[in-house]
């Protein structure tokens, strides 16, 4: 019955949504009050019964009601309960159900955050979050009902699969859907400006904290999952340009740039209309992304079975929304006029380039990711693009977005001086190419990407280390009064610092792994010492025990150099016979110097093993560059302007 | 007003050298970054040059999975007409299993041999890659999922 409940309550949102969506625009276009408050009221209120229906599920997931079909075919008896938990969106229809959950989150979230929006405004993003809602709606309740009964229930149910039972994989899709659909926010505010026809620096400082925020979680989602395929897929990949990690990808360069080109509307009230092309197109391409992942067209790792009708309609939508944003967008293009000029040499040109290059990215993901599709519709040939192709379409842009960074950050805003330029960045050029030229000289053979690399984040972080220095004046003053001074800063000038610092390290990160990483792979005798590297890798014991749901065959395998043991891994090979599948656990000894990576393979005789070592210098720095890009996000949101501009 | 507009056609320029910057770099990533698909039957009609890359893809034939003396894999990819020996070093997917479909990318060391560096199978129960499906089912081998 609650299930019943549950269902008519998604329908009930799909009439507030559809409510939401067309009442207060009328009245916003009449000026009547009344009409306009109507979508606080509609926005809590299917925030609210969303909740509960997903909710519901979750309660189905947890006791294992198997009379729901999405249940007993993705739910098991035997399904530890945290993983009962996270199975409620670890499928089609439950997935769908958090990304609608979401976007309603954020419509309360305008509701409460928005008290300080002109009405007018406000009204208008909720009209476009109604019709976003409404959209997928339709979509969940016409093609993946999730509360679908099943009538002959099973006894156990019949999703165990245990590569999914893992909790990076499980809490990745939510902060990527916090991201994703965050960035219909900063769509529905564009919109709405439009709709307007006024857009001012008040508007990008409205903006911004939510183009922020859903930044922010979209880094921390692909980072998660980054992480994941890592340790989970065992062989130590991070990054796979696969096209699922590239529709999460693609969102998220266009939504840097968005919060790139904001910070200009927000200081300098110029750079609008590109401003608001570009959160048009960050949402458009969650969209995409949405399709890509959720249509099963394009072969990728992280496909689920797929249903055909789902595709057309959710490419149907996706085409009408980008198709009607872009549209109102070309029509009301003219009005929207920046009146301030800036010279070549500035802080806004620089910004310019970092928008432009940034773009230039994006699209070049995008036409990789759905290089495939074109081929087969056009050509009826069956082809993938892989690795090396976004290697090298997409590096150089990296590269030249990294030089540009320290320079960018030191211009002023309207005009800078090229004299000031060199009198300050000449140093950490100088000390850029030298630690470069030190890393060259000290690498023997190895690829010229790591000398490049070590070079670019010397010079991004000595750089912004730079410009902190100057601003709070330190070996000027006291050391005392420049810590004063560096609390004063202003919180997103603080939290640039932090994410730009973070995108250095991961640059040295990405580099040096794919420059100096080694793999060992052999039949290993046991107790029977080998080289890797500096390292004296020894398998001493292979053994067998019965776990919870499954049975783990665990190597021990000691690290050590010379004589002195570094560590101690235990890779597994996890057998679940329920599912007669087996997992394969890699084992990992990580520092900030290097990690490393054991995996079991199969046995050739009782004493015979494969084993796979890599070593993966310094590999963390890709994740804590990302954890500071994050944080630095953070820091950011709590900039006093944007509470004002929120409460005040 | 001038200067206005001298500054956009400035932006303009940029923006344009950036895109046919792009496109170059595309056209030549491409050489090398696409990879075709084949089933063995088409590899055996008409073989692909060794050393080019591309992916193959087929059902894991019964009790071919081999370990081999270096640590490396091998295994036999059939469409149930043709089949060819796959030698693959890396870690196998968890649901890598005989009689499942499966996606090998690599190069073609003879005529029979494929070296392989990467293997994809499915991701869950229910899923197989696309390509696969059709190309399985052109050969009239496909079994669909089982309707639970």
């Amino acid at each position: 019955m609650l299930i019943e409940i549950a269902h008519v309550s998604l329908i009930l949102t799909l009439m507030l949504s559809l409510i939401q969506f067309s009442i207060p625009l009328i009245g916003a276009k009449h000026g009547w009050i009344n009409w306009m408050k109507l979508s606080d009221t509609t926005a809590f209120l299917q925030f609210v019964l969303t909740c509960f229906g997903f909710f519901i599920l979750m309660r189905a997931f947890i006791i294992s009601d198997f009379t729901v079909k999405l249940v007993a075919l993705n739910s098991h008896t035997m399904k530890p309960l945290i993983y009962k938990i996270t199975g409620t969106w670890g499928n089609h229809e439950g997935s769908m159900l958090l990304w609608i959950l979401i976007l309603n989150f954020y419509g309360f979230l305008i509701t409460i955050f928005g008290t300080r929006l002109p009405a007018e405004l406000k009204c208008r993003v909720l009209s476009v979050q109604g019709l976003i809602s409404a959209a997928f709606l339709g979509f969940l309740l016409f093609t993946s009902n999730p509360f679908a009964r099943e009538l002959a229930p099973p006894i156990d149910g019949n999703g165990l699969n245990p590569v999914l039972q893992d909790l990076g994989l499980a809490f990745h899709p939510p902060f990527l859907y916090l991201g994703y659909v965050g960035l219909s926010v900063t769509f529905s505010f564009a919109v709405a400006a439009l709709l307007q026809g006024k857009i001012d620096s008040s508007w990008a400082r409205w903006v911004r904290p939510w183009a922020l925020s859903a930044w922010m979680f979209l880094t921390v989602g692909i980072a998660l999952g980054s992480y994941w395929a890592y340790y989970e897929l065992g062989w130590g990949g991070w990054w796979f340009w696969d096209p699922v990690e590239n529709a999460s990808f693609m969102p998220w360069l266009a939504s840097t740039a968005l919060l790139h080109s904001a910070a200009v509307v927000e200081k300098r009230n110029t750079l609008k209309s590109w401003t608001i092309l570009l959160s048009i197109l960050a949402f458009s391409f969650s969209l995409v992304g949405t399709f890509i992942v959720r249509s099963g067209v394009l072969t990728s790792v992280h496909a689920f079975a797929s249903d055909p009708s789902r595709g057309v309609y959710l490419l149907i939508i996706v085409f009408l929304f980008i198709l009607f944003a872009l549209s109102l967008y070309a029509a009301r293009f003219s009005s929207i006029k920046s009146v301030n000029q800036f010279a070549f040499f500035s802080r806004e040109s620089g910004l310019v380039l970092n928008n432009l290059l940034l773009s230039v990215a994006a699209l070049i993901v995008f036409i990789g990711t759905l290089w495939p599709l074109i081929v087969e519709t056009l050509f009826n040939e069956k082809i993938s693009v892989g690795a090396p192709f976004f290697e090298l379409a997409f590096t150089p842009f990296i590269i030249l977005l990294a030089l540009l960074l320290p320079i960018g950050i030191i211009l002023p805003w309207k005009r800078g001086k090229v004299a000031n330029l060199k009198s300050n960045l000449l140093t950490v050029a100088i000390l850029s190419v030298i630690s470069g030229s030190a890393v060259w000289s000290f690498q023997t053979g190895g690829r010229i990407l790591a000398p490049i690399g070590a070079s670019l984040s010397v010079w991004i972080v000595l750089g912004s280390l730079f410009d902190i220095v100057k601003r709070i004046k330190l070996f000027e003053v006291t050391l005392l009064n420049s810590l004063k001074r560096l609390t004063k800063l202003p919180r997103g000038d603080l939290g640039r610092f932090v994410a730009h610092m973070g995108f250095g390290l991961m640059i040295f990160g990405v580099s040096a792994v794919s420059a100096w990483e080694i793999e060992d792979i052999r039949v290993a005798k046991l107790n029977e010492p080998y080289q890797v590297e500096d390292y004296t890798i020894q398998l001493t014991q292979v053994s067998e025990f019965a776990k919870f749901n499954y049975i783990t065959r665990q190597g021990v395998i000691l690290v050590k150099i010379g004589d002195d043991i570094i560590t101690t891994l235990f890779p597994e090979k996890r057998f679940y016979p329920i599912q007669i599948t087996s997992t394969t656990e890699a084992s990992i000894h990580s520092n900030i110097f290097r990690d490393i990576y054991v995996v079991l393979g199969d046995n050739k005789s009782q004493d015979f093993w494969v084993v796979r070592t890599y070593i993966k210098p310094f590999i963390l720095w890709i994740w804590l560059g990302a954890s500071m890009i994050a944080l630095g996000g953070i820091i950011s949101l709590t900039d006093r302007r944007y509470r004002l501009a929120m409460f005040m | 007003m001038l200067n206005r507009k001298r500054k956009r056609v400035k932006l303009i320029l940029l923006g344009l050298t950036l895109l046919i910057v792009s496109a170059v770099l595309i056209g030549y990533a491409m050489k090398d970054g696409i990879e075709f698909f084949k089933s063995p039957s088409e590899i055996v009609r008409d073989p692909p040059a060794f050393g080019k890359r591309f992916r193959i893809g087929g059902l894991v034939s019964f009790n071919s999975v081999k370990v081999l003396n270096d640590g490396s894999v091998s295994f036999q990819i059939t469409d149930n007409s043709s089949a060819i020996e796959v030698h693959f070093s890396g870690v196998l997917p968890d649901l890598f299993a005989e009689n499942q479909g499966v996606i090998a990318s690599g190069t073609l060391k003879n005529e029979n041999l494929f070296f392989a560096d990467e293997v994809l199978a499915k991701h869950d129960e229910n899923y197989m890659p696309k390509e696969l499906v059709d190309s399985l089912k052109e050969r009239g081998v496909y079994v669909g999922p089982i309707e639970k």
